[in-house]
């Protein structure tokens, strides 16, 4: 198996894994773009990617959207373990990631071989913050993720956990379970509750910033402006 | 290899014991297993063996992966250490506080074979894994390929894709492929070895002649005084 990597062109790969190369992929021949939003529910992750989406098929481009949860593999089993609490938190994070890594080898590596750019609604990022304010030792989560690919840009939306509640409140009138955190028992009140919870990951997500390249973008903004700097970030990765 | 500096459960303080056998198919070691839970509890001890009882929504996720053949070794690995931590957190955990001798026909170190033969990091699989503590007792039986060939060749001729290491390509002839997957696996046993101080059982010799061995080691190395009953 070693044999054959010695016949490695010297082009520079633009494409590496964060950790460990997954079996059987090379990374040079990921010829795409992979662009990952992160940012919170009400942050504005979603309307932000389907304008991407539109401003880079207007200019030819194709496309590739991928997000948490939507695995051939695991999804549907996540979506039942999430509605019945049941699984403990080291078997929870070990489905995520199985559901990660299955969208990775199955839609974003292919999608990058055949030079698609690639749109993650949310990335090992917040797998990994969601791990470790449940208390998941901090080395064991980085090995977990360490078959990820890096990608090109990683686009953080910024929001107070006081305007994400507005804004869930505008969406759906109701605070979602897990998007609160109820399963760390860190208040009885789901509203207090959620705004801890969010002040909690936008912390690790601030510590996850002096290992990995994140562009944080201030998601108190319009709609429009805010998209406009995010097409001024891909603009740089694209050309 | 080195030694790991994974810590058994005694050495993390827990009360309970673990014992794991490992060993390619074919090995005896299920057999062993069973005589060994069959003489702990005649002595009236809290012994618990742990068999495979995976969580529904674990298995479905695994069957429909291993149907639709749609694993690669990443996700093969993965999904097989998110049934391997569900076991270990709602079984193993709790029974070893509670102070039982567990039994377990498996454990991590069979992942860690498996994966690395399909091409997974040695080095990334372990960390995966090392949620889990380090049995206080493993037992490997090893016997010459060709002997534990022929007790699964000849007893179950129907072998199944994963289990034979079709998808690793090596063969079109799926009994061809599960020779060669399994001479692969018992190497990579073999070289577990010293890191992680298996105890190695010659298990082409008489069962029972193995078992003694395996319970004058067992008894060595826990204190089965403290594992009664009714205390």
């Amino acid at each position: 198996m070693a044999a054959k990597r010695n016949i490695a062109s010297k082009v520079k790969p633009n494409k590496k894994f964060l950790g460990y190369d997954l079996p059987g992929v090379k990374a040079r021949e990921l010829t795409g773009k992979l662009i990952v939003i992160e940012g919170a529910d009400g942050s504005g992750r979603s309307t932000q990617i389907k304008l991407l989406v539109d401003w880079l098929e207007a200019k030819g481009y194709a496309t590739t959207q991928v997000g948490l949860k939507r695995s051939s593999l695991a999804s549907e089993e996540l979506e039942r373990a999430k509605n019945g609490n049941i699984l403990n938190r080291t078997t929870l994070s070990l489905f995520y990631a199985t559901d990660f890594a299955d969208q990775l080898e199955n839609i974003i590596i292919p999608s990058l071989r055949a030079g698609f750019i690639v749109l993650a609604d949310r990335y090992i990022y917040t797998l990994m913050a969601r791990d470790l304010v449940r208390g998941l030792d901090d080395k064991w989560v980085h090995n977990l993720y360490s078959i990820a690919l890096r990608p090109d840009a990683v686009f953080y939306l910024k929001l107070s956990p006081e305007k994400l509640i507005q804004r869930n409140f505008m969406k759906n009138h109701t605070l979602d379970y897990w998007e609160s955190g109820m399963d760390l028992g860190l208040s009885k009140d789901m509203f207090d509750s959620f705004v801890q919870y969010q002040k909690l990951l936008s912390d690790k997500f601030d510590d996850m910033r002096k290992t990995f390249d994140f562009t944080i973008v201030d998601s108190d903004q319009s709609v429009d402006s805010l998209n406009q700097e995010l097409r001024d970030h891909t603009k740089k990765i694209i050309n | 290899m080195k030694k790991t500096k994974e810590k058994t459960f005694s050495q993390l303080g827990y009360p309970g014991r673990l014992v794991a056998v490992e060993g390619v198919d074919g090995s005896g070691k299920s057999t062993q297993i069973y005589l060994l839970k069959r003489w702990l509890e005649m002595q009236g001890l809290k012994v618990f063996f742990s068999e495979w009882n995976s969580s529904g929504l674990v298995k479905s996720a695994t069957r429909r992966g291993k149907q639709q053949k749609i694993l690669t070794p990443t996700t093969f690995s993965l999904i097989h250490a998110t049934d391997f931590a569900d076991r270990y957190e709602r079984q193993l955990v709790p029974l070893l506080k509670a102070g039982y001798i567990v039994l377990c026909d498996r454990y991590k170190f069979t992942a860690f074979a498996r994966d690395t033969v399909r091409g997974c990091s040695p080095d990334w699989v372990r960390k995966l894994y090392n949620f889990a503590a380090l049995p206080d007792l493993t037992f490997f039986f090893r016997a010459p390929l060709d002997v534990s060939l022929n007790r699964i060749l000849q007893g179950r001729p129907q072998l199944k894709y994963h289990e034979a290491g079709m998808d690793l390509g090596l063969s079109d002839n799926i009994e061809e492929s599960f020779k060669l997957f399994q001479g692969r696996l018992l190497k990579a046993y073999a070289k577990m070895k010293t890191e992680f101080g298996l105890i190695q059982i010659n298990a082409n010799q008489p069962i029972e002649k193995q078992q003694e061995m395996v319970r004058e080691r067992l008894a060595k190395v826990i204190d089965l005084k403290g594992y009664q009953l009714n205390q």
